[in-house]
């Protein structure tokens, strides 16, 4: 052999025991080697799934605090004199009564040895500044309570929620109870031995919009922000995107002019989304005057951003029915056009779907491009419809890790835990589709 | 009449149209010998008077909302008193902005001068008439459309071939909107970006060495002129990207190495999805995840060793790009070396490699050019990411490659001029579009020559 001769020349110079020697060092070597490349591998793939449930972690233990609000129970007196001294029972006049003068009596009621003015605050303060909002609406709903007393569930300043948090986890919370004094301190504990104070679940936290105050702000208004703003993409992504694709895929031929919505398509893909905003803003906002934060124009954005993820799914849906379903259609007479629309279309349509489900789902996650069309206000009211102005959710993650306040670490996190099953569901769904409605040719 | 009412009505007359040009396709059919008689199926007539009813108007109302606002605010220019109108223009367009908005209600401010409120008045009434006459047309049209469509049919009517044509056209015109969408891109941008150069040469803002976007509020005020060298921006960028980089190939690669050479098909079912949430989880929480657990315990790592590091440094937002672009390169590393021939492989295993051989001398060069456009196309994806930035680096422009040191990146500056209060004619709002255009320039050659590689290479073994 011809390929030996070389091996016959080297091996004539060494012993062959040498040459086994040789052999075996240079084999423990490559075998290391080998080894220590599996490692490095299997180092990788632990890496990845460690940085994932660090950052589950995080968010989870950051987070789940949040689900619940201390609240304290005090025995309202509805006094009919404080609220409505006319006696007229006018929802005008209802509406606009001072209730805080209610939730300081009640306060006052509980620790009664509270007299200066000094101490008066300091008590007042432990109680949330929303409490009013929740007397207002127990007397909207029913004035008939005036004059009575009923004993109600009121929640607590998020300072007051951190420190009961803290006390009853028995940790010390960063020093939480440093931020209150002694004689805060004393209340706070004599209402706990007395079971006045406990966590809730925090409804408040899904049924409210954005609040300064922790113990007030919610997730719905942006929650509904997200809704109106994903509904307005998928109405034009969806058709748009299914149209592109069954043009590109069965009507055009192949021609330069293709190519180029074709090559522009796949750019388009993977222009950044901060792109996207420049362009909203430019275009939508100030040539066509749409007004800023409002849930359609970010739909529109979105749309543009999600049109060539839907377009290149859906061509990849198309392409999977196989040729002979088209040739049956054409032999028996359909046009072209009721080829694709009755056989084609219909077989390719859950693989369509996965594709803007999935598009959606990333729509949902993005917040750039919101930044740029100012959907980053404050915004406390529950948007009513795609032109009210909104926030969406990740922005108001984004808003809320920014706050300054310590409750909203908390409630950042769980606003992420939201955002996050959000976006489960959607991708179970799309996984679901697909496994449920796929067929293999 | 609102939009959703006239959008309610359009819809009804649809329909109506539909089941009207339908009977009539029967009716003419039954003196001439029945429905065999007929060129196309019934329903395609009830389609064709359908788009007749439905084109006219809904063209019409495009057009009457990309240009009426402008009309509008236009006549309401006009009716200004001449002090008011002979502004200059970005003084002009904030004096709209207080019309439209005492127009919308939504400003009660009692210093403002009469002159306003008239004017308000006539917006309202122009926007209130507009909408009428708009309604009127389109309604007007939508029937004439209808119209003209029901006296055409006949029994020997090419309705379906008049349909399908109608259809295919609306078809090519969803296929043009990306080509729309990237002209409106680089036309939006680019505008604007020329009318920022002409008030700060080019020059300046490509090698210019500082960048503080601050204008004056005053002309007199001191140190007022602002800067516009991106150069620090570019090296910012240039940084967090690289370090991301630094993160996710290694990772990214050996991730997809193992899972395609090594693990068994049951470890690769269930570590594939996992890794692919990394993909799936926004970036916002990534930021947040930077700014509040990384950035802290880089600092405390950097306390213990003795150095100095930013609370905003550049590490923390690269390490954590690089966790969320690790995916990316995994993914797209994996499809070229899976693009790999098999008889590559056994030819190499043949000659008595091993595996890691196999690996490092046979597959990672056949599959180098796939992977050589992944990791250009996560370059592109680290270049244009905003929101871990804008979250965990920081906001000051230092010309520095220390990665302890808090840098800031194109896309925070983007949104730190254009988020909040903003006058559109300033420098500093001009300055976003002119870092959006070099953005767009550069992820796109990025991209083009990425997928240009990764098609050429894979055609190569198909």
């Amino acid at each position: 052999m011809i390929a030996d001769d070389g091996d016959d020349g080297a091996s004539r110079q060494l012993s062959p025991e040498e040459t086994r020697r040789r052999v075996d060092a240079s084999l423990r070597r490559r075998y290391r080697a080998e080894r220590r490349f599996r490692y490095y591998g299997l180092c990788s793939v632990c890496l990845g799934v460690i940085f994932l449930v660090i950052l589950f972690g995080t968010i989870i233990g950051n987070g789940y605090s949040a689900f619940r609000q201390g609240f304290v129970q005090l025995d309202i007196h509805f006094d009919a004199d404080v609220i409505d001294p006319d006696g007229g029972r006018d929802p005008d006049v209802l509406s606009v009564a001072d209730y805080s003068l209610l939730v300081k009596a009640a306060l006052r009621e509980l620790v009664p040895e509270v007299t200066s003015r000094g101490e008066k605050r300091e008590l007042n303060n432990l109680v949330s500044a929303g409490a009013v909002f929740s007397l207002r609406e127990t007397v909207m709903a029913d004035p008939g309570i005036l004059g009575r007393k009923r004993s109600l569930w009121l929640p607590l300043n998020s300072e007051v929620d951190l420190w009961l948090k803290a006390k009853l986890s028995g940790t010390d919370g960063d020093g939480i109870s440093g931020r209150f004094s002694a004689r805060q301190l004393g209340w706070l504990e004599r209402l706990l031995a007395d079971d006045r104070i406990e966590l809730q679940f925090n409804t408040a936290f899904f049924t409210n919009g954005d609040s300064r105050e922790p113990e007030l702000a919610g997730v719905w208004g942006a929650t509904k922000g997200s809704f109106f703003m994903l509904l307005v993409t998928l109405l034009l992504s969806f058709p748009l995107g299914v149209a592109a694709a069954i043009y590109l895929e069965e009507f055009a031929r192949r021609s330069w002019w293709v190519d180029v919505v074709e090559v522009n398509i796949n750019n388009l893909a993977a222009v950044p989304s901060i792109v996207f905003g420049l362009l909203g803003l430019a275009v939508f906002i100030n040539f066509f005057g749409l007004p800023r934060s409002a849930p359609l124009v970010g739909g529109l954005v979105l749309t543009l951003m999600t049109l060539p993820v839907v377009i290149i799914a859906s061509r990849a849906a198309i392409k999977a029915v196989p040729p002979s379903v088209r040739e049956a259609a054409l032999g028996i007479g359909a046009s072209q056009m009721q080829m694709v629309f009755h056989h084609v279309l219909p077989l390719a349509l859950p693989g369509m779907l996965t594709g803007a489900i999935i598009g959606m789902a990333r729509a949902l996650g993005e917040s750039a491009p919101l930044l740029m069309i100012g959907m980053v206000a404050f915004i406390v009211d529950v948007p009513s419809g795609p032109m009210s102005p909104s926030t969406a959710l990740p922005v108001q993650i984004y808003l809320w890790a920014d706050s300054p306040e310590r409750a909203f670490v908390a409630r950042t996190s769980a606003a992420i835990m939201v955002l996050l099953a959000f976006l489960l569901v959607m991708n179970a769904t799309a996984v679901w589709l697909r496994s449920r409605f796929e067929r293999r040719w | 009449m609102r939009l959703p009412t006239l959008l309610l009505i359009l819809a009804a007359m649809l329909i109506a149209a539909y089941f009207l040009g339908r009977q009539r396709a029967l009716s003419l059919a039954r003196p001439a010998g029945g429905i065999r008689s007929l060129h196309s199926l019934p329903k395609y007539y009830g389609y064709y008077a359908a788009l007749g009813a439905l084109l006219p108007g809904v063209a019409l109302l495009l057009m009457w909302a990309a240009f009426s606002d402008s009309l509008i605010t236009a006549r309401v220019v006009q009716s200004l008193p001449d002090t008011l109108r002979n502004q200059p223009e970005a003084q002009l367009g904030l004096t709209l902005n207080d019309i439209r908005n005492l127009a919308a209600g939504q400003m009660f401010d009692e210093t403002r001068s009469a002159e306003f409120a008239v004017a308000a008045d006539l917006y309202n009434s122009l926007r209130e008439a507009s909408r009428k006459i708009l309604s009127g047309l389109v309604i007007a049209l939508s029937f004439g459309g209808f119209a003209l469509a029901w006296f055409q049919l006949r029994p020997q009517f090419r309705a379906r071939n008049r349909v399908e044509s109608a259809v295919r056209f609306m078809l090519i015109l969803a296929s043009l909107l990306a080509i729309v969408t990237t002209i409106g891109i680089l036309l939006s941008v680019s505008f604007e970006a020329l009318r920022f150069f002409r008030q700060v040469p080019v020059s300046e803002f490509l090698f210019g060495l500082s960048w503080s976007p601050q204008t004056a509020i005053r002309a007199d005020q001191v140190g007022s002129s602002g800067a516009f060298g991106a150069v620090p921006l570019f090296v910012g960028t240039l940084l967090i990207s690289g370090i991301a980089l630094l993160v996710a190939v290694p990772i990214g690669l050996m991730i997809a190495i193992y899972l395609s050479e090594y693990a068994r098909p049951a470890l690769r079912r269930i570590v594939k999805p996992v890794l692919e949430v990394l993909a799936g989880i926004p970036t916002v929480v990534y930021g947040y995840f930077a700014a509040l657990t990384v950035a802290p315990m880089i600092r405390l790592a950097g306390q213990q060793l003795g150095l100095d590091v930013a609370s905003e440094a550049a590490l923390g937002a690269g390490l954590v790009m690089g966790i969320m672009i690790i995916p990316f390169v995994s993914s797209l590393s994996d499809d070229a070396i899976n693009a790999v021939p098999q008889a590559m492989r056994d030819g190499s295993f043949a000659l008595g490699a091993t595996r890691s051989e196999t690996i490092k001398r046979v597959v990672l060069p056949a599959a180098l050019p796939g992977i050589v456009g992944g990791v250009l196309l996560a370059a592109s994806r680290a270049i244009g990411e905003t929101m871990i930035v804008v979250m965990a680096a920081g906001l000051s422009a230092n010309l520095s490659f220390n990665p302890l040191e808090s840098v800031t990146t194109v896309t925070v500056q983007i949104v730190t001029l254009l988020v909040g209060d903003q006058e559109f004619d300033s420098p500093k709002t001009l300055a976003a579009f002119a870092l959006g255009l070099m953005l767009f320039i550069v992820t796109l050659i990025l991209n083009i020559v990425a997928l240009q590689v990764v098609r050429r290479y894979r055609e190569q073994y198909e």
